[in-house]
């Protein structure tokens, strides 16, 4: 059995981190290869090796059988290695064919023949059925058919063997089967896959077999039909943890949050979320489940003021918070977990005591007539340090650049607890976070609903929507899909109106029929 | 008000070609992904390096040296603007302050260095580029009184680099590539483009570009070396943003500022305009650009990237 | 934080070294003696008494608008406009000097006021513009100066004209920041009051950064803007505060520049003093004690640059190259950090 590319004990520092340490992964040709590991256990900085972004320090990589330097993306793409990148690198105001062809410009004279290129691209595209319009711009094209564009970009450039970057975690369910149906395509055709991803479940469905490596290190290669989901999470985390979360029964309270007629336009000045009504009572998790980009974060920028309302109302607890400033719904008992918490949620080059106080900083004890009370603040920090284990180089003076993300996490969660709010808003709280930090987390957020308090939670993670919350709400294109409950739902039901199919349309004694899109 | 118009049009556009090709060059910067607020100090500089080349050998070249000197002033423009590149690409420095350093340095050194050679930090031309009628062109009806009287030489350079510039940035796979850089470098570099080779590239166009601009002023309407172009350097700036980055819009923005500032100077000669205060019309330039700047940076379309350094690692 | 400190001082000692072995390069260059050169130099700036205080008083408006460019820059907002406010603020204060004929304390005190208004008022335009229209305060810093410029060009010929066309009417013995005492005591300089004003304003300036809720907001809003807004902090009014505080360092840096050190207003001048904050600014690490240092520093560059001109034939230009070159390496004081953290610093995170 032949390999087409063997990566054979590489090793790769960074300042501070060993990222990848003796690592092996033969990829055979023809098959489906799993590459499995935690967030941040060094999954995309073996692939950006094998792709050229980045020389490993030790080892070496044979493609074909012939040793070889891999110094950057151009001598992959020569040596028919191909990325799709976990983060789209697409230019915004380029066409789909202006981005494929960068680099490699077919020309006319001086010129670029763009004409050329783009009857190349709706060839390709029909070839592997997938849909792509090359005179369309990136900025008005849809996120699936964003991925569909970057796995041309390697199809033009004659790629054998093809490295895709979590590339489900962008879809919508029915799209994840689409990408899988695309992906039996490209092996029947001859190429070979490498599949970088952090679910089990994904694996089994396509991969033939699994490379799994934690915090840098690589822990074996097994066969995926003969390895369990349990066995695979075991090597990959390390241990066995117990993922259980024990939730009190629910006995929801009054109405904490009153959603009325929600429209709220995006930056673009279009709606992105339409005539929005909802409640959430105290003492309940309501979990908002859709793919990124259907109205969640106008949503959430509307509640706790960060974006102007079009129309509709909001009540917090009776009370007409629509018109408040942030900082009058910070008062009023909102807070908030971001969904990006180096952008919105820290102060990186603020220390973690300065951080902690965000918010509090005008009350006392933390000020008084202007001015700070530094004793006041240390003193916090330490409570909220330890009640959270936030763990850090230097304590409260750290600097919060240099925590992990984990414990970042953990420093915003503590800090938004510790406001007592009467609703609490979490988006993405476990993003990119160990298994370990994931669980804690979890358990604290049901910790504050089993308190009495209201928590509404948006996430793209559907397994985590479908553990944590009580009731789950699905959006689509800014519209309330359906709201089921969340003992008696599955995946595939979510999953379904996700895209927009309402629950009540699958049963035939509902004359209405027809899905909305 | 026609004849206004037709007298003054040839001082605007007078003024208006330094901005546009310092503009232009300023274009080639930030398109690429570097912010070049340095263009002030290259046109110092190259105002310097013509003035210097010209008084040297016009004697023995007559206006040929001074086409010459404009070439030398481009050349001296883009070195001084490796300073720039080097610290914005390299050295991942904070481009706003590396192109003010730029500034700084070039006014200092370019006096220190002209008092040094010729006892004065003035250097003063006695000779500059003559004007001309385009033949032919200058008889057509109305605008040809207006466009192709008593033009520069310079003027039609400037406009034909204009031409090549849009060419070049549209159409030609570089063109591509350098907006590439400037809107997601990340994406450039996964192409196999080497970023870092490209907005050196960017910069040292800008530093040509600025250094013509800043000779034009010199050998069309200015006369004199002095150490300074008076803002001029940001106002090739503030065109930039009104002209949303792109060649026509610099275009528009250069000859609405020449017509603006012109104004200001011709009032001595047009009685409709000598009933407004002096003051007034000195400050006209500068407070239209405020003005401009208002209604053109809500909605802005500058190159995504520009002004971030650059780094291989993040993703 | 101590750490910090020590490393900052470092880059900024070395950023002064290159930019001055740059100066002796461009000395030797024109065919002079750096050694005698930067003797003179220094000489001219500190040799004796008097030549001291005449450093301190040029020191004095670069406290100033050092702190002005330090001050805006926590806020993450660059302010070039420096001159613009520095010549709005000092003709300000001049105006009020010319037109009042009241006894020096109450006198000086409205020209302070004037001084601290006009610049505010000056800083608070770029700050507003960027604020509500996201404009790039760089461009708008500009304009307002050559605004300023202008605007001084032709209202001083036409209300104040002093004995030359180019200048205003001087200000009495009342209206100068010039003490009796103080002038005495570093034999005829031209030091004055403004020292202490510059040095009031640092402790100032200190205590709202290190100690108060402004500062804890503007640092964050400078530091990142998104999560000040995430957390209730009204951006915008911080940036416009921060540049109008700014604004009025730079004015009063005016005041003390032409009520103090000079006794009228010139025109068709573009003070040295703006940018030259930015270069204090930069070289202190924008912390108001390392402003202190620096605008102490060029001082020294600019009281002694023309002794030295005087005894050599170096242009005095070369004490603004000098200061360009700082800035410049100070910019790019990447290059040695590194150097620094290679061999002097152990990395916290353990390299290797």
């Amino acid at each position: 059995m032949e390999y087409v590319v063997e990566l054979l004990n590489i090793g790769k520092s960074f300042p501070g981190i060993r990222a990848n340490d003796d690592i092996t992964l033969c990829l055979r040709k023809g098959e489906i290869h799993a590459l499995l590991g935690e967030n941040g256990a060094g999954k995309s900085t073996l692939m950006s090796i094998l792709f050229g972004l980045y020389q490993p320090d030790e080892g070496k990589i044979r493609v074909r059988g012939t040793e070889v330097q891999i110094d950057n993306p151009n001598i992959a793409n020569e040596l028919g290695i191909g990325m799709v990148h976990q983060h789209f690198k697409l230019v915004h105001n380029f066409t789909v064919t202006e981005n494929i062809v960068l680099g490699i410009e077919p020309h006319k004279g001086i010129t670029v023949d763009l004409k050329q290129a783009s009857r190349k691209i709706r060839d390709l595209s029909a070839q592997y059925g997938l849909n792509v319009d090359p005179d369309a711009k990136i900025e008005d094209i849809s996120v699936g058919m964003q991925q569909r564009v970057e796995i041309l970009k390697m199809l033009y450039r004659n790629a054998e063997v093809l490295i895709f970057d979590e590339p489900t975690a962008v879809l919508t369910p029915q799209e994840i089967l689409d990408l899988l149906d695309i992906m039996r395509n490209l092996i029947k055709d001859g190429k070979s896959i490498i599949l970088i991803t952090h679910k089990l479940r994904e694996i089994k469905a396509i991969a033939d077999r699994c490379t799994v490596i934690r915090l840098g290190k690589f822990i074996g290669t097994v066969d995926v039909k003969d390895t369990d989901e349990e066995r695979m999470a075991e090597m990959m985390i390390g241990r066995r943890i117990s993922f259980d979360i024990h939730k009190k029964p629910l006995e929801p309270g009054r109405t904490m949050l009153k959603i009325d007629n929600l429209t709220v336009l995006n930056s673009r000045k279009v709606p992105a979320l339409k005539n929005f009504s909802i409640e959430l009572k105290a003492g309940e998790i309501l979990g908002i489940a859709g793919v990124e980009g259907n109205g969640q974060s106008e949503l959430v920028e509307a509640l706790t003021g960060l974006r102007k309302v079009e129309s509709g109302t909001i009540l917090l607890d009776g009370k007409d918070i629509t018109a408040m400033t942030i900082r009058e719904r910070i008062e009023n008992g909102i807070a908030h977990i971001p969904e990006d918490r180096q952008r919105r949620g820290l102060v990186l080059d603020y220390t973690i005591e300065e951080n902690l106080i965000l918010e509090k900083h005008r009350r006392l004890p933390f000020s008084k007539n202007g001015f700070l009370n530094h004793k006041a603040i240390r003193e916090h920090a330490d409570e909220v340090i330890s009640a959270f284990d936030v763990r850090s180089s230097n304590g409260p003076v750290t600097m919060a650049r240099t925590m992990s993300g984990g414990n970042q996490q953990k420093a915003i969660i503590g800090r938004e607890f510790d406001l007592n709010p009467e609703v609490l808003i979490a988006v993405q709280p476990t993003r990119g976070l160990d298994v370990g930090s994931i669980v804690y987390i979890h358990r604290r957020i049901v910790e504050q609903r089993d308190a009495g308090k209201a928590v509404l939670l948006v996430s793209l993670e559907l397994d985590e929507i479908l553990d944590l919350s009580d009731r789950i709400a699905v959006v689509n294109h800014g519209e309330l899909v359906g709201i089921v409950d969340a003992k008696s739902t599955n995946e595939k039901e979510v999953g379904l109106m996700m895209t927009g199919i309402r629950a009540h349309e699958r049963s035939s004694s509902n004359g209405n029929g027809g899905s909305n899109k | 008000m026609w004849s206004v118009i037709v007298n003054i049009f040839p001082y605007a556009v007078a003024f208006a070609m330094p901005l546009l090709i310092t503009s232009l060059g300023g274009l080639f910067s930030e398109r690429s992904g570097v912010v070049n607020i340095g263009l002030e100090g290259l046109m110092v500089v190259g105002g310097f390096a013509s003035a210097l080349f010209t008084v040297a050998f016009y004697p023995s070249l007559g206006t040929g040296a001074i086409w010459l000197s404009l070439i030398v002033a481009m050349a001296a423009g883009a070195l001084f603007s490796l300073l720039h590149a080097f610290a914005s690409i390299n050295l991942n420095a904070n481009q706003v302050i590396s192109g003010t350093a730029i500034n700084m340095m070039a006014g200092a050194l370019t006096i220190f260095l002209a008092r040094t050679i010729t006892g004065s930090g003035n250097v003063q031309l006695r000779m500059g580029l003559p004007r001309f009628d385009v033949p032919g062109l200058v008889h057509i009806p109305v605008i040809g009184r207006l466009i192709f009287r008593q033009t520069y030489g310079t003027t039609w350079l400037i406009i034909g680099i204009l031409a090549l510039s849009a060419f070049v940035l549209y159409k030609t796979a570089f063109g591509l590539r350098l907006r590439a850089c400037g809107e997601h470098p990340h994406a450039a570099d996964a192409a196999g483009i080497n970023v870092y080779r490209i907005r050196y590239i960017g910069v040292l166009i800008s530093g040509a570009m600025s250094g013509l601009g800043g000779a034009t002023i010199l050998v069309t309407y200015s006369g004199e070396f002095s150490g300074s172009v008076a803002g001029m350097g940001f106002l090739a700036l503030a065109a930039l943003i009104f002209g949303q980055w792109k060649p026509l819009g610099v275009l528009g923005a250069t000859f609405f500022f020449g017509f603006a500032a012109t104004l200001a100077n011709s009032s001595q000669a047009e009685p409709a305009l000598k009933a407004i205060p002096e003051v007034v019309l000195k400050v006209f330039p500068y407070v239209v650009t405020l003005l401009a700047l208002v209604f053109f940076s809500k909605s802005t379309q500058a190159p995504r990237a520009s002004g971030e350094p650059y780094e291989k690692g993040k993703r | 934080m101590r750490l910090q400190v020590n490393k900052d001082f470092i880059v900024g000692l070395s950023s002064v070294f290159l930019g001055l072995v740059a100066g002796a390069i461009f000395m030797a260059f024109t065919g002079n003696n750096p050694f005698e050169g930067y003797n003179y130099l220094f000489a001219g700036g500190l040799m004796n008494l008097e030549r001291f205080g005449n450093t301190l008083a040029m020191a004095t408006p670069l406290i100033l608008t050092g702190l002005s460019v330090a001050f805006a820059f926590r806020t993450g907002m660059f302010n070039i406009g420096t001159p613009g406010q520095v010549i709005i603020g000092g003709l300000a204060a001049t105006i009020v000097g010319l037109t009042l004929n009241i006894p020096k304390p109450l006198l000086l005190s409205l020209m302070t006021l004037a001084a601290l208004l006009g610049g505010a008022v000056w800083g608070i335009v770029p700050g507003l513009l960027k604020a509500k229209f996201n404009v790039h305060e760089v461009v708008s810093g500009i304009m307002m100066n050559w605004i300023a410029y202008w605007i001084t060009y032709y209202l001083v010929p036409s209300y104040f004209k002093g004995s030359f066309e180019t200048e205003s009417r001087h200000i009495t013995q009342a209206a100068s920041l010039k003490a009796e005492w103080l002038t005495g005591l570093f034999k005829g300089s031209y030091i004055n009051l403004g020292i202490f004003i510059a040095l009031v304003c640092v402790v100032i300036i200190s205590i709202i950064l290190k100690h108060t809720v402004l500062g804890y907001q503007l640092k964050a809003v400078g530091f990142n803007r998104h999560a000040a807004e995430y957390s209730g902090i009204n951006v915008n009014r911080n940036i416009v505060l921060a540049m109008m505080i700014a604004g009025a360092l730079s004015g009063l840096g005016g005041q003390t520049l032409y009520t103090g050190y000079a006794s009228s207003i010139q025109i068709g001048v573009m003070p040295s003093q703006g940018f030259d904050g930015i270069a204090v600014a930069l070289l202190g690490a924008t912390s108001p004690v390392g402003v202190v240092g620096a605008a102490f520093f060029f001082g020294i560059l600019q009281s002694g640059k023309g002794f030295m001109n005087a005894m050599t034939d170096i242009p005095s230009e070369i004490g603004d190259t000098i200061i360009a070159c700082i800035i410049y390496f100070a910019a790019t004081s990447v290059l040695i950090r590194n150097f620094f953290d290679g061999n002097l610093f152990r990395s916290k995170k353990g390299g290797k």
